[in-house]
């Protein structure tokens, strides 16, 4: 009995610390995925900086006015818009689908942006 | 509500040159508007910060009537803490004129956030003019967030499509445009294909002797397009005024008093009631100029006399009667 269970034993515990290793690593990514990141765009005389943005998937992306004039940060394809900011005012999406999105102000339309979505 | 703050500074919190003392001259440049004048089919416009050193009877004519732009009701940064105030000085000097205008054109801007206080407080300190009849164009933060249906509520009503529309004056034709809706990124100020449609027609009947004066936000020239200082399909439009002999184009926006003769048009920007904007290019961007009260009168500058003459014997002119 007992060399019995030596004898499975040794691959057994392989197999198991094996499994254990994987799962630990699956679990670590999962809690990554979990602590969702932030990423940040200020408005700043007339412009947003970066001008284009690079995040990973699941990023929550906040846009901060620090202008004397109000502006707004709105998707040019519907996905995202935000009201009036005044200054100091925040707007904050998730971004949970990869791809790129364009935006712009829609009251100074010469102000525009990317956030690229990895 | 910023009608109710305080008009005066005592400390210069903020380092950036605007005091009590200061912000009473700013009163002193900040309460512009322009009276316009018809005089024998030429639109002259008169710039009322030197409305003291006017000459009433060269100044009389068939039609007057004032145009104020940019309040931006609710604004309250160090450029003016008080844009109420200074609104309402600019409806002062418009009533203390000795021969009172018809009516009043307000260029757009009417507010800064297009929040129901702010166009109220407007509303009501416009009720202050002498002159009753005010017409509006909407500037880009009246439509901001529901493009522009606040605005056409309180002061669309007759108007077609986004709010344009036209009126006749003494046998003068104006016509108010809006170029601040459906704004596409990357561009500039936009009429678009309906508005620009209805213009055609409006204007298709009347004969080529009628004084025209369209009035818009955005300059419906190119003032410095890489501030978005201009309105991308504003060429067609034009190009159902060529026929007229008198065709004046005002418009507001850039906080700054510029005109532009082109053949037959004649262009003109007014100062805002609120604040001043750098010169193109001047600045990193076209933010609100904070600037000590004493420099401002030297930025805004002085314009020459500037009486044009056209082809056709009939042009804006620009005097501020320096």
């Amino acid at each position: 009995m007992k060399a019995k269970f030596a004898r499975m034993g040794l691959a057994s515990v392989v197999v198991v610390l094996l499994a254990m290793f994987a799962a630990g690593r699956v679990g670590g990514a999962a809690a990554q995925d979990k602590t969702a990141t932030t990423a940040e765009v200020k408005i700043d005389n007339f412009s947003f900086g970066p001008t284009a943005l690079t995040v990973p998937v699941g990023t929550t992306v906040t846009w901060t006015n620090r202008d004397d004039i109000p502006h707004t940060v709105v998707s040019t394809d519907g996905v995202f818009k935000s009201k009036a900011l005044d200054t100091d005012d925040k707007f904050s999406f998730v971004f949970s689908k990869p791809g790129t999105y364009s935006y712009f102000c829609s009251i100074h339309p010469k102000m525009t942006g990317q956030v690229i979505v990895q | 509500m910023s009608q109710n703050k305080r008009d005066e500074i005592l400390h210069d919190h903020n380092h950036d040159g605007i005091d009590r003392r200061g912000f009473l001259k700013c009163m002193a440049w900040a309460g512009t508007g322009a009276l316009c004048v018809m005089q024998g089919g030429v639109l002259k416009s008169y710039s009322m910060s030197r409305a003291n050193e006017w000459n009433a009877a060269k100044m009389a004519g068939e039609l007057s009537f004032a145009q104020i732009s940019d309040s931006h009701m609710g604004f309250s940064k160090a450029a003016n803490p008080d844009v109420a105030a200074t609104l309402k000085a600019a409806v002062d000097k418009i009533n203390a004129l000795s021969v009172p205008p018809e009516f009043l054109l307000h260029t757009g801007d009417i507010s800064h956030l297009a929040r129901p206080e702010e166009f109220d407080t407007v509303d009501q300190i416009l009720k202050g003019a002498v002159a009753k009849d005010v017409f509006f164009v909407p500037g880009e933060h009246d439509v901001i967030g529901d493009e522009g249906k606040q605005y056409r509520d309180r002061y669309g009503k007759g108007t077609q499509g986004e709010g344009w529309y036209s009126f006749e004056k003494k046998g003068v034709h104006f016509i108010g445009l809006v170029n601040v809706v459906n704004l596409k990124a990357g561009g500039l100020g936009n009429l678009g294909g309906e508005q620009l449609e209805w213009l055609e027609a409006d204007v298709k009947q009347l004969k080529s002797s009628t004084p025209i004066v369209v009035f818009a936000h955005i300059p419906l020239w190119s003032v410095y397009p890489e501030w978005g200082w201009g309105t991308d399909d504003s060429a067609q439009a034009l190009s159902y005024l060529k026929k007229f002999g008198s065709v004046s184009v005002l418009n507001g926006h850039i906080h700054q008093i510029m005109q532009k003769v082109e053949g037959n048009v004649t262009f003109h920007t007014a100062a805002s009631t609120a604040f001043p904007q750098p010169q193109p290019g001047k600045a990193d961007s076209p933010g609100p100029m904070k600037v000590p009260a004493e420099q401002l009168r030297g930025l805004l500058g002085i314009t020459d006399v500037n009486f044009v003459r056209g082809q056709h014997a009939l042009a804006i002119v620009d005097s501020q009667l320096g």
